[in-house]
C-alpha cells in the first residue's frame, strides 16, 4: 500500500471525480504533486473543484479514475479500516472551525491525542504547548462558543498540529476572519510551514494570495488552469 | 495498559454525554423505563394466572379401584409401578375404612347410623393419583386401565380439558402480548437511541476526520446506551417490586374471599426471571441501538 520510492507528499496521476455518473465530473484529468515543505495556495471559483480536491485527500470520497498518493499511501485504495490511521498524519482546518462545543480548548486539542491513544502524561505535555504555540495557552478552559472567530480557528489549528501531521489542510480557513484575525491564522501558517510541515490552503482572499507570494494552483470547472511558482490570485475571467 | 485506559476514557465519554445530553438521556430512559414497566406489569400477572391455572391442575386426581378380593400386597405392587409413570406427580392410598367414613360424613349426616358396622364400601379402596401435567391424563389412564387388578379408572375429562385449553391459551395470548411489547419497546428505544446520535452526527464526522477510529467513536455511544439501558431498566424494577407487594397486600386485605382461590406469588419467584430478563431487555436494547444507530455515522 506504501510506495517508498515516491518523496512526494500529495501525487495526483489523472484523477477524475464523478459524483454522479451522468453529471460532469468535479475534476477532470487532474495531475499535481506537492513536495515535502512547500505552501501551496489552491484558488478558484466556486465549483472549480478544490473541496472536491481536498475531500479526495481525506479520503472522504474516492476518485472514480487516476491515483492519489499522499505521504506514500495510495488512497483511492485504502481500506475503510486503515482510513482513521492514514488521517492522522494530515491536519486538517475548516472555515467553519468544527470545533466540539461542548468541549473547552484543552478537551478539543487532547482529543486528537486521544483518538491515537496518546498516553495521558504526553497529552498533558503536548497539548499546553501546542497551545502556547497559537497563543491561546491562557483560555485552555474557554468554551469555544466564548471565543472570538480568530480565536476558534486557532483551537482548530492547534488541534490540527498537535499530532504533528506532515501535511496540514487548510479549507478557507479565513472566510469567517476579519482582516486582522485573517493575518494572524495565515501568519501562523507559515509558521508552522517553516518548522517544516508542508500546508496546502484552499482560499478565495485574493488579498493574502498576492500578498504572501507562495505555490499557487488555480482551478476552473474541475481542472488546472495555472500552476504559478510564488504566483498570485488570477483573475475569475481567465 | 492502552486497552485499560481507553475503556475508562470511552466509559467516562459515555457518562459525560448522558448528562451533556440530558434531554434526549431523559427521553431514552422515559422510554426504556415505560416498556419495561408494562413488560414488568404484564410478566407478573401472566406468571400469577399461570400459578392459579397450575394449582388448579394439580388438585384433578384419576381414581383407581380394584377388583373385589384383590390382596393387599397386590395393590402396593400396583401402586409401585404407578408411581413410576412420568406423569403422575404423587399417589395416594384411600383405604375402604376411609373411603365409607368421608362419604358417611359428607353424605349421610344422621342415617349413618342405620349401617351399623356395615361398610358398604368394602371393595372400594382405592387410589388417588395427581398428575404432573392433566394434558397426560387420557394416557394414564389408558395405561391403567390395561392393569391386572383393576376394576374401574374414574377420571374427570371436563376439568382436565378445560384447564389443558385455559393453559394453553394462557401460554399463546401471553406469548403474543410479551412479543408485541418486545417489538414496540425495540422500536421505541432503538429510535429515542438513534435521534439522540443523528443531533451528533456532525461531531462524529469531526472524530473521523481528526483520525478516530470508528471504534473509538462508537464506544462512548454504545456505553451511553446500556447506562441508559441499565437504568431505564432497573427504575420500573424497583416500582413493580414495590407495587406488586402493595397490590398483593392490597387485594389480600379488601378481598380476603379471593384469598382461597388466587396464590399469589412471592415476588422473589417473579424477580427470579423478570429481574434477569428486564436487564437483558435495557441493556441489550441499549446497546444495539446504539451500535446500529452509529453505524450510518461513520461512513466519513
Amino acid at each position: 500500500m506504501k510506495d517508498n520510492t515516491d518523496n512526494s507528499v500529495i501525487n495526483l496521476e489523472k484523477v477524475t471525480m464523478k459524483y454522479e455518473k451522468n453529471e460532469s465530473p468535479a475534476l477532470e484529468n487532474v495531475s499535481l504533486r506537492v513536495d515535502p515543505g512547500e505552501f501551496v495556495f489552491i484558488v478558484g471559483d466556486s465549483g472549480s473543484g478544490k473541496s472536491t480536491l481536498i475531500k479526495l485527500l481525506l479520503r472522504e470520497e474516492k476518485p472514480t479514475s487516476g491515483r492519489i498518493t499522499v505521504n506514500g499511501i495510495n488512497v483511492g485504495k485504502l481500506r475503510h479500516s486503515k482510513v482513521s490511521k492514514y488521517r492522522r498524519n494530515i491536519g486538517v482546518v475548516f472555515q467553519d472551525f468544527r470545533l466540539l462545543e461542548d468541549r473547552n480548548v484543552y478537551e478539543n486539542v487532547a482529543f486528537a491525542q486521544r483518538v491515537i491513544s496518546t498516553p495521558g502524561r504526553d497529552i498533558k505535555r503536548n497539548v499546553p504547548s501546542v497551545l502556547s504555540l497559537v497563543g491561546l495557552g491562557h483560555k485552555y478552559k474557554s468554551k469555544p462558543n466564548n471565543l472570538s472567530g480568530g480565536e476558534q480557528q486557532r483551537v482548530a489549528l492547534a488541534r490540527a498540529l498537535v499530532n504533528n501531521p506532515r501535511l496540514l489542510l487548510a479549507d478557507e480557513p479565513t472566510g469567517n476572519l476579519d482582516p486582522k484575525n485573517t493575518w494572524e491564522v495565515m501568519n501562523l501558517l507559515e509558521e508552522i510551514n517553516d518548522a517544516g510541515t508542508t500546508v496546502v490552503v484552499v482560499t478565495h482572499n485574493r488579498e493574502i494570495v498576492n500578498a504572501m507570494r507562495k505555490r499557487v494552483i488555480t482551478m476552473k470547472k474541475g481542472v488546472i488552469v495555472s500552476d504559478q511558482r510564488k504566483g498570485g490570485y488570477i483573475d475569475e475571467d481567465y | 495498559m492502552r486497552i485499560i485506559n481507553s475503556f475508562f476514557y470511552s466509559l467516562g465519554q459515555g457518562f459525560k454525554n448522558i448528562w451533556r445530553n440530558k434531554s434526549f438521556s431523559l427521553a431514552t430512559v422515559a422510554t426504556i423505563a415505560s416498556c419495561v414497566f408494562l413488560f414488568g406489569l404484564f410478566y407478573s400477572v401472566v406468571l400469577n394466572f399461570q400459578n392459579v391455572v397450575r394449582e388448579a391442575q394439580s388438585s384433578v386426581a384419576v381414581t383407581v379401584f380394584f377388583e373385589p378380593g384383590t390382596s393387599d400386597e397386590t395393590i402396593v405392587a400396583i401402586g409401585e409401578e404407578i408411581k413410576k409413570r412420568a406423569e403422575v406427580s404423587r399417589l395416594e392410598f384411600i383405604s375402604a375404612e376411609e373411603a365409607w367414613e368421608t362419604f358417611r360424613e359428607e353424605n349421610l349426616g344422621e342415617y349413618a347410623d342405620s349401617f351399623g358396622d356395615d361398610n358398604p364400601l368394602e371393595d372400594d379402596s382405592n387410589y388417588e393419583i395427581y398428575l404432573n401435567d392433566v394434558s397426560m391424563q387420557d394416557d394414564l389412564v389408558a395405561y391403567l386401565e390395561g392393569l391386572d387388578g383393576v376394576r374401574q379408572v374414574r377420571k374427570s375429562a371436563i376439568v382436565a380439558n378445560m384447564l389443558t385449553s385455559m393453559n394453553s391459551l394462557v401460554g399463546y395470548v401471553s406469548m403474543g402480548i410479551i412479543f408485541v411489547l418486545f417489538a414496540v419497546s425495540i422500536f421505541l428505544i432503538r429510535n429515542t437511541v438513534a435521534l439522540g446520535i443523528t443531533v451528533r452526527s456532525e461531531e462524529i464526522g469531526i472524530m473521523k476526520l481528526i483520525g478516530a477510529t470508528d471504534f473509538v467513536v462508537r464506544a462512548p455511544f454504545v456505553f451511553e446506551g446500556m447506562i441508559l439501558g441499565l437504568i431505564g431498566a432497573g427504575l420500573p424494577l424497583i416500582a413493580v417490586y414495590f407495587l406488586y407487594n402493595r397490590a398483593v397486600e392490597y387485594v389480600m386485605t379488601h378481598f380476603s374471599v379471593l384469598s382461597t382461590v388466587l396464590k399469589f406469588l412471592p415476588v422473589e419467584e417473579i424477580f427470579m426471571t423478570l429481574l434477569p430478563a428486564a436487564l437483558i431487555l435495557g441493556v441489550g436494547i441499549g446497546f444495539l441501538g446504539s451500535f446500529t444507530s452509529t453505524r450510518k455515522h461513520l461512513k466519513v
